[in-house]
């Protein structure tokens, strides 16, 4: 199953190589805007950017980990049961961090509810686990795990960003559009007000979009033929 | 050894099994004490946001110990002298499944720049799951002061916005006494008509009415109590609302 691993000569830590394995998942790689995995979540969490942020961190280090963990087990896992395996490495990952969150950031593990739960059901890591974990050395597969989840966490910032500047005029919880802008219905001043559109999930799904159409906009072998 | 024979199987799955739930116990415990704290500053937060009192939760321990000054424990309208835990650590949810003459509810009496008010809190169903409340009465035992509330898991937009000022805020100086005939605060459809009514959401019926429920049930226990403090401040008035309620009810 997972012999047909190239034995090269040993290479850096970060070797060319491996650096290629933690920077392609921003770009020519990237989870969410090219392999379109783990829509569902950067819909439901990326309104705030404290939470997106909680939430990219979080599933950083399951990918990570789970992968790591999954390569070095690599060779003693029956293959009728991996799948069942990844799952248990998976889910019992996303418990610890579920616990970790409620014990020290207990006001962003309770806007993040169920989603770290759901964790778990995240194509991206059960993709790389499959895809790559199983057929790699645990270095790699761990390299692979950072750069799939800052991939992940990278988009949801850029979608949380947006969506929290414009929809609430905040970033991070501060107010970064200056008060007396806002239009004031009663002495009729001011010219601003946020756009409630980008509160809700649909906006998140053109944000997503429009991210995508950038990108492809700049990367045209990325354009499906 | 053949990794794909069927004993290996199942000796692996055993072996995993037995170490990840070793894992995960161990986790569970050793973040227990600090998820604790958080839910118990986070009951002490709500606890005093009924009474105007806003606070961070970090900030929520010495706040509470500085406004509630006693904590009682209140059965069928009595303090409960040498209860079995103290009033805080009351669990509420299971209280509220006894019948009212035995169940034992905290009180709190709080203060307030030399005010005094006592707050009650409550807990009910809602539509997909849990909902609760704190409610804070004037010294009087019988004027609404402040309501907060809380959700498990309401329909965010319906339901969901029983925790917003917009409803709870309609609570503030309602009555929960007509006279000396307890009537609760009913959660109504359309406009109020009288000091025991509020709006409800509409598109929440199912909430609205969970909460009116829990209002009522909650309530319920502690109304002698009320009434002695009550009494103690001002006479209860016999007015013509007290007579028309008792015909009405007849």
């Amino acid at each position: 199953m997972s012999s047909n691993e190239q034995s090269k000569p040993k290479s850096g830590l970060f070797s060319k190589e491996n650096r290629k394995l933690l920077s392609d998942p921003f770009n020519m790689q990237n989870p969410v805007t090219v392999q379109v995995l783990g829509i569902c979540s950067s819909l439901a969490i990326t309104v705030k950017l404290q939470p997106a942020i909680v939430m990219g961190v979080s599933v950083l280090a399951v990918t990570a980990f789970s992968n790591l963990i999954t390569s070095l087990l690599r060779n003693l896992i029956p293959n009728r049961i991996r799948i069942i395996v990844q799952l248990v490495v998976v889910a019992a990952l996303v418990i610890v961090v579920d616990q970790i969150l409620k014990a020290y950031v207990y006001d962003v593990s309770k806007q993040l509810s169920v989603f770290v739960g759901l964790i778990i059901t995240n194509c991206i890591l059960m993709g790389r686990i499959e895809a790559f974990a199983l057929g790699n050395t645990p270095w790699k597969s761990f390299l692979d795990g950072i750069g799939n989840g800052a991939g992940y966490a990278a988009v949801l910032i850029v979608i949380a960003f947006i969506r929290e500047l414009l929809g609430s005029g905040q970033l991070y919880g501060y107010q970064v559009v200056p008060t007396d802008w806002y239009l004031n219905p009663e002495t009729g001043t001011g010219f601003y007000s946020n756009n409630g559109m980008m509160l809700l999930p649909p906006m998140a799904l053109i944000v997503v979009a429009v991210i995508i159409w950038v990108q492809r906009g700049k990367f045209k072998d990325l354009i499906e033929k | 050894m053949d990794i794909n024979s069927n004993k290996y199987t199942y000796l692996f799955s055993i072996v995993m099994v037995v170490i990840v739930a070793a894992m995960l116990s161990y986790a569970a415990i050793a973040l227990k004490p600090a998820q604790d704290a958080n839910i118990e500053l986070e009951k002490k937060q709500e606890i005093l946001s009924s009474i105007n009192v806003v606070v961070e939760r970090d900030a929520a321990g010495p706040a509470f110990d500085q406004y509630i000054k006693q904590s009682l424990v209140i059965r069928n309208g009595k303090i409960v002298e040498n209860p079995t835990q103290p009033a805080f650590n009351i669990d509420l949810a299971a209280a509220v499944s006894q019948p009212l003459e035995t169940r034992e509810v905290p009180l709190y009496v709080a203060n307030v720049d030399g005010k005094e008010f006592y707050i009650i809190p409550m807990r009910g169903k809602g539509l997909w799951g849990p909902v609760w409340g704190n409610l804070s009465l004037e010294k009087d035992g019988n004027t609404v002061f402040g309501a907060s509330f809380g959700h498990k898991g309401e329909t965010p937009g319906l339901g969901a916005e029983i925790a917003t000022s917009l409803f709870s805020g309609q609570f503030v100086g309602k009555k929960i006494l007509n006279g000396s005939n307890f009537v609760s605060i009913a959660v109504v459809k359309g406009k109020t008509s009288s000091a025991h009514e509020v709006q409800g959401i509409s598109g929440g019926t199912i909430t609205s009415v969970g909460v009116q429920s829990m209002i009522q049930d909650c309530l319920a226990p502690y109304i002698d109590y009320l009434k002695t403090v009550g009494s103690a401040v001002a006479p209860a008035p016999v007015s013509a609302d007290t007579l028309t309620a008792e015909v009405s009810s007849l």
